[in-house]
């Protein structure tokens, strides 16, 4: 057997080893959550090792914990899950609405300061998030803004905002000129033909971007600790999980309901927009 | 204006100045100023000036109490830095940082890439097995660091119950609370590389998304030639596949190691900056909330920054493979 050969065999089986580990390692940890969440602590604390439990067992009392709101003795995450979705939705339109005809200017206008733009931009991911949150916390605290949504949102846009006016630019890069041409030869402004031509051939970039800011603003947590800790009824999801995980006297099963339901919703729609996503994320990548 | 820019596709960026009307140009100037404007006022009130500031608060000696007395013309003074420097456990601290980037950022591109290459041809299932490789990435941070402490703890974790039983060990292992571990004679920092070991997990898929989609515009024809001159698998990634593929991990590189450096919520989730895992971001927070010295943390940070960008230089100056040709 030549060299060709004995490796093309080996490969072909370590592909299928490589396949089986990678789903494990991926999906195990998020199954173990569920699966944490249903058990009663009693059996996990007796049967750490168990991976496996019959619906016999199953007990939704942790959710209930979780769900229920504080007044009636819960941990509320319903508010908090309706406070997540009202910040990431509303930092997802807000960055398209800021970022589409950003990304446009880029993509196509020549002006002064273009080439310039991206140092701008760089200065948002070289410095450490933590470094922002200082004068942020200061002027949202003399701004009242502290504590209060809008302030998030408006921290939420500006840290999707490169990434965002990156992966447009290199959708729109991708749409010919000449209807942009045509337009105007029909009497288009340029704001007609942005809304009117641009953005239709662009939705899918469009789409795939609203995605990806919407998951960073769920996930996110660092900004969400700084500026609504001490106000409790408008927590992100995952700072009441954070802060549920200081508690002492919190199981650890109601901790991991807790985190299906932040999670949830987020691999739904992941599921569910898989393939839009992973190919707008991309977009450009592969041109090398 | 556009039309311009088709005729010629070949000229360079320069030409256009001699040719167009200088009214159109003006306009198209102050178009191009106008769409952008909402995103720069964005960045610059929330990113830039607030950068701008914490140079100057590096400055002063700040402490919580005192910010709203400091202003632009506070007394300037280089004492944060010194104390920044002379602090314990500043230098194992960069260190510590140093370590956890090359290493969540090599690991997790190493994995991204054999991710890659496994997936990259059809099979039943492969939609739904591309898909669950990504849920490291998009599953909240919150919930994955508490999953994994869970799957790690000493008294009811699934890791140390199975350890137990099946690869006898004698006692639990603390992960996530253990600084050095004594395996084979020699000491190894058992809770830093589980830290790393959680960040090549939650960001492989990041580099497995660029790669495939990378390898999936490798000509075919390129590499139907080389199998019919007998090349190996072997040989035909490191001759076909990795000079495609160089870019693409460049850039990757670069990426991962700018946000792994600056990187707060996971190491403060998962060890809460203990047991030899203080990175430095960890650290200004430290600085931040426990001390409520803005002026040191304000120091700190800016000494990562700084850190960031000479490394950076560094490898722009001497290491990258011409770092992308556009723009």
């Amino acid at each position: 057997m030549d060299r060709a050969t004995f490796e093309t065999r080996l490969f072909g089986v370590l592909r299928w080893v490589v396949i089986a580990v990678l789903i494990v390692v991926t999906l195990f940890p998020f199954y173990y959550m569920v699966l944490l969440s249903v058990r009663p602590i009693e059996q996990v604390l007796q049967d750490p090792g168990g991976i496996w439990a019959g619906p016999a067992e199953w007990t939704f009392s942790t959710y209930r914990e979780v769900l229920t709101s504080v007044d009636d003795g819960g941990q509320g995450f319903l508010r908090l899950l309706g406070n997540t979705t009202l910040v990431a939705v509303s930092a997802t339109l807000l960055t398209l609405l800021v970022a589409l005809p950003g990304s446009y200017a880029v993509s196509r206008l020549q002006f002064v300061g273009r080439r310039q733009v991206h140092f701008l931009f760089l200065a948002v991911y070289l410095f450490p998030a933590i470094l922002l949150a200082i004068p942020l916390f200061t002027v949202f605290t003399r701004l009242g803004l502290r504590g209060s949504l809008g302030g998030l949102i408006i921290v939420y846009i500006a840290q999707t905002i490169p990434v965002s006016v990156y992966m447009l630019r290199n959708y729109l890069s991708t749409i010919p000129v000449s209807l942009e041409e045509a337009a105007a030869v029909d009497g288009y402004t340029r704001l007609q033909t942005l809304r009117k031509v641009i953005l239709p051939l662009a939705a899918p970039a469009v789409m795939a971007n609203a995605l990806y800011v919407f998951m960073i603003a769920w996930n996110e947590y660092l900004f969400a600790l700084l500026f609504l800790v001490e106000n409790r009824p408008n927590w992100t999801v995952s700072l009441g999980l954070a802060q549920l995980a200081g508690g002492i006297e919190v199981s650890k099963t109601v901790l991991m309901a807790g985190s299906v339901v932040l999670t949830l919703p987020i691999v739904i729609i992941f599921f569910a927009t898989e393939r839009l996503l992973t190919e707008g994320l991309t977009a450009g990548a592969d041109k090398g | 204006m556009v039309a311009t820019r088709e005729t010629r596709p070949a000229a360079p960026e320069r030409r256009r100045r001699p040719a167009r009307p200088l009214t159109r140009r003006q306009r198209e100037n102050r178009a191009g100023l106008a769409y952008l404007s909402p995103t720069f006022i964005v960045v610059l009130v929330v990113v830039v000036v607030p950068i701008l500031w914490t140079i100057m608060l590096a400055f002063q000696r700040i402490r919580l109490i005192n910010i709203r007395r400091a202003g632009l013309f506070g007394e300037y003074t280089l004492h944060n830095f010194e104390y920044v420097f002379s602090s314990p456990g500043f230098w194992s601290s960069l260190w510590t940082t140093l370590l956890y980037t090359i290493g969540g950022t090599a690991l997790s591109i190493i994995f991204g890439l054999v991710a890659a290459l496994a997936l990259r041809t059809r099979f039943p299932g492969r939609t739904f097995v591309r898909a669950s490789v990504l849920l490291p990435y998009v599953a909240p941070v919150v919930a994955v660091t508490f999953v994994w402490e869970i799957m790690l703890s000493p008294q009811f974790g699934v890791a140390n119950d199975w350890g137990g039983r099946f690869l006898g060990w004698d006692r639990p292992i603390a992960f996530l609370s253990q600084r050095e571990y004594h395996l084979w004679g020699v000491d190894i920092p058992l809770a830093l590389i589980t830290v790393i070991a959680f960040e090549a997990w939650r960001y492989f898929p990041f580099a497995f998304l660029f790669i495939l989609a990378r390898l999936q515009a490798v000509p075919k024809d390129l590499e139907e030639a080389a199998i019919v001159d007998g090349a190996a698998p072997t040989q035909l990634f490191r001759h076909i596949l990795l000079p495609q593929l160089g870019a693409v991990i460049a850039l990757l590189s670069v990426l991962r190691f700018i946000m792994t450096f600056n990187k707060f919520d996971d190491v403060w989730l998962l060890t809460g900056g203990g047991a030899g895992t203080q990175v430095v971001s960890v650290r200004v927070y430290d600085f931040l909330t426990s001390r409520l010295d803005i002026g040191a943390a304000a120091a700190q940070g800016l000494v990562l920054a700084a850190g960031l960008v000479i490394l950076l230089l560094v490898y722009l100056r001497f290491f990258a493979p011409r770092l992308e040709g556009e723009s």
